[in-house]
């Protein structure tokens, strides 16, 4: 078996060495891609269009933010999809796992827990908020806020966890979301735009129509934060109890 | 041996994130068709695709440029941008201009970077729900080593052909237990859902005792196996003809 | 070779060690940890290429709730691998 899955392994590797030889030099401002007309209109106009100073929060939640939106979608819908695999599953009964052990939760751990998850999640808010003017946005607080509730069921038990954020308030907040994403796009409509089209936004927000288009974009990444922090945490919690949602790592 | 225009030069020095790439790559294809253990093919998968990942990001690379966030001077709403003598021309109102080419080949690309973002997070969600399957057929086969997992189908397969498929009886009892009944297979249809696609009543039986569940013998005896549905029946058997034929592709292989 | 260039072939060469090693460790446990460790080596790789949002991401999400993801469904199954 091993022996003849090298065969298209090597294959495979062939074709691409064979391709990696013809690539530009790494690093060169000439590369194709680098020249192409798109990419440098994003890195010449996001400040005029936008005015918002972080290029990828730019292109990610406006100039491609139908793409967003249906990741968003896709990351929901595989949560969805663990919670029903895995629902009504799990041994009946108090059938021990392989390294299973009864412990108290630890004295260090739940008070350091204690102190850092308050932390985590102010990060969280500040890496979603400045999203446009420093690495970061919706994805990226989101998953950091979805950490500290996933902190807490590890420290404790996945039931304490779960009265903070159970289960069924994670796929109503997910939803939402979703919700707010596709709001803020049909809003536009609305106003007389096109669908997502944040500029027309103007007219009910007191700002100039870039200004328009860097306020929504953070609505947008709020979005996308409810959305995959939800699920981030419905993620774990139906995998480490293969569905039961009690008892827990 | 590395001068000048030799492949080891092109490829080792000038090249050498696209010929990780491909290793990395390779490494990832390999354990996705050659590991029989199924969280090892998903490691695999997972290194496959940021060996890809690791080629966008290597396309975006500008040599001596900077990250995509403007700097100061070039920012919209920086202090340094009203100082610019492009401001005076629009008086106290600044108004942000578009970068000439000079100061856009200062950046790196961001349009692979964005494409990237969203495919690490849309990784991660899809991550999950293959290991929640792992976890499903584990708990209907008691493995997740694929030759082990493919034996036990093939004995229940055997066991299957051998058997006469059992006539199902109409059920004489109680409506309170054939309430108790629907409850317990209604909990238990989604546990099942695995082994009973692809064996028939008897055969039910033959995989439940495949897979290593414990408390096997007291659920036998309320078993939802004895209830008789029709329309579960039909698709039961439909999935029965196709898996075995995907299962006699599978044993050709190996 | 300037800095730059060999800090890159550092983690390039790493990455591979790391991810060989994350498909040939028996233990499922610690092999969904070294790969946790192949994920932040390749967010360092990203980041020090100008992608700081990619790695930021990676760093999160690949090294952060993947192996939690992954040390999760390994407690539910079993540890041992056959290769």
């Amino acid at each position: 078996m091993k022996l003849i899955s090298m065969i298209p392994v090597a294959a495979v590797g062939g074709l691409l060495l064979f391709a990696a030889k013809d690539f530009p030099e790494w690093g060169a401002v000439d590369s194709p891609a680098s020249q192409s007309p798109v990419s440098s209109h994003f890195i010449s106009h996001t400040g005029v269009d936008t005015e918002v100073p972080n290029m990828v929060t730019a292109v990610l939640a406006d100039y491609r933010g139908f793409d967003t939106m249906f990741e968003t979608v896709v990351v929901f819908i595989a949560g969805v999809a663990v919670l029903a695999i895995l629902r009504g599953s799990g041994r009946r009964g108090s059938q021990k796992r392989e390294f299973e052990v009864d412990a108290e939760p630890d004295l260090i751990v739940t008070n350091t827990v204690r102190l850092i998850v308050p932390v985590i999640q102010i990060f969280a808010f500040y890496v979603l908020a400045h999203g446009h003017v420093s690495p970061g946005g919706g994805f990226q607080g989101g998953v950091a806020m979805g950490a500290s509730f996933i902190l807490v069921a590890l420290a404790w038990d996945l039931e304490v966890a779960l009265e903070r954020f159970s289960i069924s308030r994670c796929m109503v907040v997910a939803s939402l979301g979703i919700v707010i994403y596709g709001g803020i796009g049909f809003l536009s409509m609305i106003l007389g735009g096109e669908f997502l089209d944040y500029a027309e936004l103007e007219k009910v927000l007191p700002v100039s129509r870039e200004m328009a288009r860097y306020h929504a974009m953070l609505g947008v990444e709020i979005g996308v934060g409810f959305t995959v922090s939800a699920i981030m945490f419905a993620l774990y919690a139906n995998l480490s109890s293969e569905g039961r949602l009690k008892g827990g790592l | 041996m590395i001068e000048d225009g030799s492949i080891l030069n092109e490829l080792l020095i000038k090249r050498l994130n696209y010929l990780i790439y491909v290793v990395l790559l390779l490494i990832g294809l390999h354990a996705m068709i050659a590991k029989r253990n199924l969280i090892k093919k998903l490691i695999g998968m997972a290194i496959f695709q940021t060996a890809i990942i690791l080629f966008y990001v290597s396309i975006a690379v500008k040599e001596e440029a900077t990250v995509p966030i403007y700097k100061a001077e070039h920012d919209p709403h920086g202090e340094h941008a009203k100082t610019k003598e492009t401001a005076a021309d629009y008086g106290d109102k600044y108004q942000p201009v578009a970068l000439s080419d000079e100061e856009v080949r200062g950046y790196a690309n961001p349009l692979p970077h964005v494409l990237m973002l969203t495919a690490i997070v849309v990784g991660v969600a899809t991550l999950g729900l293959a290991l929640a399957l792992c976890q499903r057929i584990f708990q209907g086969y008691g493995t997740i080593e694929e030759d082990e997992l493919l034996t036990k189908l093939e004995r229940a397969d055997a066991r299957a052909s051998l058997s006469p498929v059992r006539k199902t009886s109409p059920e004489k009892s109680s409506p309170e237990e054939k309430k108790r009944v629907r409850k317990l297979s209604k909990s238990k249809e989604l546990a099942k859902e695995a082994p009973r696609t692809r064996s028939q009543s008897v055969k039910r039986k033959t995989s439940r005792q495949s897979g290593n569940r414990k408390n096997e013998s007291k659920e036998i005896g309320n078993s939802p196996a004895s209830k008789p549905d029709k329309t579960r029946k039909k698709i039961v058997s439909k999935s029965t003809q196709t898996g075995k034929k995907d299962r006699g592709g599978e044993r050709k292989e190996t | 070779m300037m800095g730059q260039e060999l800090f890159n072939t550092f983690i390039l060469i790493l990455l591979v060690v790391a991810a060989l090693s994350a498909l040939r460790i028996r233990d499922l446990l610690s092999s969904a940890v070294v790969f946790g460790v192949y994920s932040f080596l390749m967010c360092l790789l990203w980041a020090e290429m100008g992608a700081v949002d990619v790695a930021f991401t990676e760093a999160t999400v690949g090294a952060g709730v993947s192996t939690v993801v992954f040390v999760a469904t390994i407690f539910n199954l079993k540890r041992k691998s056959s290769d």
